[in-house]
């Protein structure tokens, strides 16, 4: 069978070898049919992205994923650089910029606290979904489909157990979307995609 | 002479060192072996264009050693040379003791008088300054152990000319009765004696020290100020002559107070001024003084005897080869360094020619021996280069092939997981690298001075042709992961890259690329990876110049990149290029030059993305600039 959608998984971890959770998830996911996963850090460790490369790995999948820990509320720099440099003006949006239009975008970040801190009267100010509210404008300018990001909390509490099935969670996810098993309005009603049932 | 003899002298010279020293270089024997050999074949013997004025020419020319030892003592602080002292006095004097000792008791053995073994002894005793330190400074040892003990048994012995030609006629007495009117020496026609000399003598190196220390720098200004370079020149070698004159004038060795001269000043501001100015000179007299040399040698005298003369000439350099040996060992010297100075100072030298005269001129020694003796160190002088090449080629490697073979155990018993072929100064900062990150690497050079030296700081370097297969499978490349190839022969290098890839498949294979040429053959063979050398740190430069041209420090730093990258493909598609007409071209030099076109060319084409364009907001701005228009028109 031929994937409905193609996947690319954007890792941008700049510590890949010290991760406890990304590695496992990675693991999982690695090898899944009409799923790619590519290593920016890896790609480029002197943060000189070769944006035509990086332009045409956009045209060639549909949904693609930008998976990464959550560094200081917001994503390790690289990512940052990588929206920089590849969503040029009249490639991504602008007048003349649609070539990435009607794709998806899926965050599939990590964090330390867990979920009940976030957008708490006693924890953390913001929500997971108000902290990624730059990713999803973003997006959303580019004329594509900012999907509720999957996230995995409390990273440095999980067992091993734990983190197994967050990696069952995301294999789960990947090939829901890769096969668009999931209905639109279900997914978009979520708050996380980890809790839309299959 | 004739103002034509001049200039056809001079041709004959010239000429003669122009064919045979490129030869000898480009045969790998070093400079001094190719003057002695144009002096050889410009002499009485096979061309006859010169005769006996060689001689004469041999003693101004001797002058170039006053000049070297000048050059030298610039170099050389105060401070380094007290550190020296040691060496200077314990392994020069007893140098000069040792060899005085051994030869002139064979020449009493062999039938001289007591007196005539003396003066032999201490003549041969000496070795040839200028063949050693041309020769050193060619190989770029003077740094290391062997040219600093080298250079300062030469001093010691230059030192020793004094008392030497104070003593010779002495010596008379013990064989042809007593000769006293010697010991008076005449200056500038007053008679002068004893003690006189010796206040004489102190006052000249105070007043040499003195005016080097505190006056030449005022005098230099006023010379420098004239922007003249020319009569800098000439002051410059004022200075030297005039210092080697006086020194001569109270019986002091010129060359000695050249060398005291250049000390004092090797601080002095305009001593890079000075070493560029005398250079040329102390090169050309050098130069002339080794063909007079190989000009001056008898082959007559050989051709009627050369028996006697060549067990003389063996005997010679065998005994001061042994006592040097053993002396090096003595004061700590190691392996090929300590059979590299043995060498390097065992054969007679040009003060030889001048005492071995003066002897004779105050009958110490008879005509015969005297020509024969001359004829000996003349021969041990040619012979020198030779010996070295010797050294180098057969004796170096052996001795450390025999230390190779007992540590190879070790290298196998720690199976590293790296091993780096070639450990020059790129290998050298990729070693450094790796190692502070822990990794241990097995280190292959065929260079034994480097091993030397890094041994000494803690490196496990071996000594190694590491194109040999029994060298790569005694490394441990069979359990090794990765190979590092940095040597800066091309096909040394992928020779020991064919080697790996045949016998060992599984290693990765990384490898230093020295230029385009080399590129293509390692990308012909796959390797795992290469780099340029020399390209970063030249684009780092560029980064640096265009900063200073007035660009930001990032630009610049992303135009290398763009340059980088594009460097990268232009290589790629050249090699695809090549592989397409390898035939069309004809020589390496021809090759080169058109290469250095198409990269030009390719580049004018094709300058790659624009990798900033993001940054860049006009495009913007144009887009913005115009909804604000078309808003304004509706408006109205």
């Amino acid at each position: 069978m031929v994937p409905k959608n193609k996947i690319v998984l954007q890792v941008f971890h700049p510590v890949l070898h010290k991760s406890r959770v990304n590695r496992v998830l990675l693991e999982a996911v690695e090898g899944l049919e009409g799923v790619s996963i590519r290593y920016l850090y890896d790609l480029y460790p002197d943060y000189q992205i070769d944006v035509t490369a990086e332009q045409e790995v956009l045209l060639q999948h549909d949904i693609i994923v930008w998976q990464h820990p959550l560094y200081w509320y917001s994503s390790p720099s690289l990512l940052k650089e990588w929206l920089d440099l590849v969503l040029e003006h009249g490639f991504a949006y602008g007048k003349s910029g649609r070539a990435l239009e009607g794709k998806s975008v899926l965050s599939a970040i990590s964090s330390g606290g867990s979920r009940d801190t976030y957008g708490s009267e006693k924890g953390l100010k913001f929500s997971i979904r108000d902290l990624l509210a730059p990713f999803e404008q973003t997006v959303c300018l580019c004329r594509m489909n900012y999907l509720p990001p999957f996230v995995t909390h409390g990273t440095h509490m999980l067992r091993a157990d734990q983190i197994a099935h967050a990696a069952e969670d995301y294999v789960r996810i990947i090939e829901g979307l890769r096969d668009g098993s999931f209905s639109e309005d279900d997914i978009m009603k979520q708050k996380y995609i980890n809790d839309i049932k299959s | 002479m004739h103002e034509q003899d001049f200039f056809q002298n001079a041709l004959v010279y010239l000429l003669a060192a122009v064919i045979s020293v490129p030869i000898a270089k480009r045969l790998g024997f070093g400079s001094v072996l190719g003057y002695l050999l144009a002096g050889i074949i410009i002499g009485p013997f096979i061309m006859g264009y010169i005769g006996h004025e060689g001689e004469d020419v041999m003693h101004f020319a001797e002058f170039g050693v006053v000049m070297m030892l000048f050059l030298i003592g610039l170099e050389l602080k105060p401070n380094l040379l007290w550190g020296m002292r040691r060496s200077i006095f314990g392994l020069g004097g007893l140098q000069l003791l040792l060899t005085a000792l051994v030869i002139g008791a064979v020449a009493v053995a062999l039938g001289q008088s007591i007196g005539a073994g003396i003066a032999i002894g201490l003549t041969l005793g000496l070795s040839s300054t200028a063949i050693v330190l041309q020769t050193l400074a060619e190989k770029g040892l003077m740094k290391q152990a062997s040219g600093r003990a080298s250079f300062s048994v030469l001093l010691l012995q230059d030192i020793a000319v004094v008392p030497i030609l104070a003593l010779i006629p002495l010596l008379a007495g013990s064989s042809q009765g007593h000769n006293s009117s010697t010991e008076v020496q005449y200056i500038a026609g007053i008679e002068i004696t004893g003690w006189v000399q010796v206040a004489l003598m102190l006052t000249v190196i105070t007043g040499i020290v003195v005016v080097g220390l505190y006056l030449v720098k005022y005098f230099f200004r006023i010379i420098a100020r004239t922007g003249l370079r020319e009569i800098f020149t000439a002051a410059a070698l004022l200075l030297v002559i005039s210092t080697a004159a006086l020194m001569e004038l109270v019986g002091l060795s010129p060359a000695l107070g050249a060398f005291l001269s250049g000390v004092v000043m090797a601080n002095n501001e305009y001593r890079h001024e000075l070493e560029a100015d005398i250079e040329p000179f102390k090169g050309l007299l050098l130069g002339l003084f080794f063909i007079s040399v190989g000009a001056s040698i008898n082959f007559g005298l050989l051709g009627s005897s050369p028996g006697t003369i060549l067990s003389l000439l063996a005997a010679l350099i065998g005994i001061k080869f042994v006592v040097l040996f053993i002396l090096g060992r003595v004061f700590g010297i190691r392996g090929g360094q300590n059979t590299m100075f043995a060498f390097s100072l065992a054969q007679g030298g040009e003060f030889a020619f001048v005492l071995v005269a003066f002897s004779a001129d105050n009958g110490v020694l008879g005509p015969d021996t005297s020509a024969i003796l001359f004829l000996v160190v003349a021969l041990s002088m040619a012979v020198t280069p030779l010996l070295l090449l010797l050294n180098d080629k057969i004796i170096m490697p052996l001795v450390f092939k025999s230390e190779n073979t007992r540590e190879e155990d070790t290298i196998e018993e720690e199976e590293t997981p790296l091993i780096i072929a070639g450990f020059g100064r790129f290998g050298v900062v990729l070693g450094r690298f790796l190692i502070a990150n822990g990794m241990s690497a097995t280190i292959l050079d065929n260079n034994p001075e480097n091993i030397d030296v890094l041994r000494k700081f803690g490196f496990k370097v071996y000594y190694g042709d590491a194109s040999r297969a029994d060298l790569l499978a005694s490394a441990g490349a069979d359990k090794a992961k990765v190979l590092i190839v940095t040597v800066d022969d091309p096909q040394k290098s992928l020779k020991i890259v064919d080697q790996a890839r045949r016998n060992y498949p599984h290693l990765k294979i990384l490898v230093r690329a020295v230029n385009m040429k080399h590129s293509y053959e390692l990308l012909d063979r796959k390797v795992d990876a290469f780099e340029r050398d020399m390209l970063e740190s030249s684009l780092l430069l560029g980064i640096e110049a265009l900063t200073h041209l007035g660009y930001k420090r990032y630009q610049a730093h992303r135009l290398a990149h763009t340059f980088r990258k594009h460097a990268r493909k232009v290589l790629f598609e050249l090699h695809q290029h090549h592989q397409d007409d390898e035939k069309l071209y004809l020589s390496e030099t021809k090759r080169h030059t058109m290469e250095l076109e198409e990269i030009f060319r390719a580049e004018k084409e094709d300058s790659g993305h624009h990798l900033d364009s993001s940054w860049d907001v006009s495009s913007r701005r144009e887009e913005a600039s115009e909804l604000n228009l078309s808003a304004r028109e509706e408006s109205s």
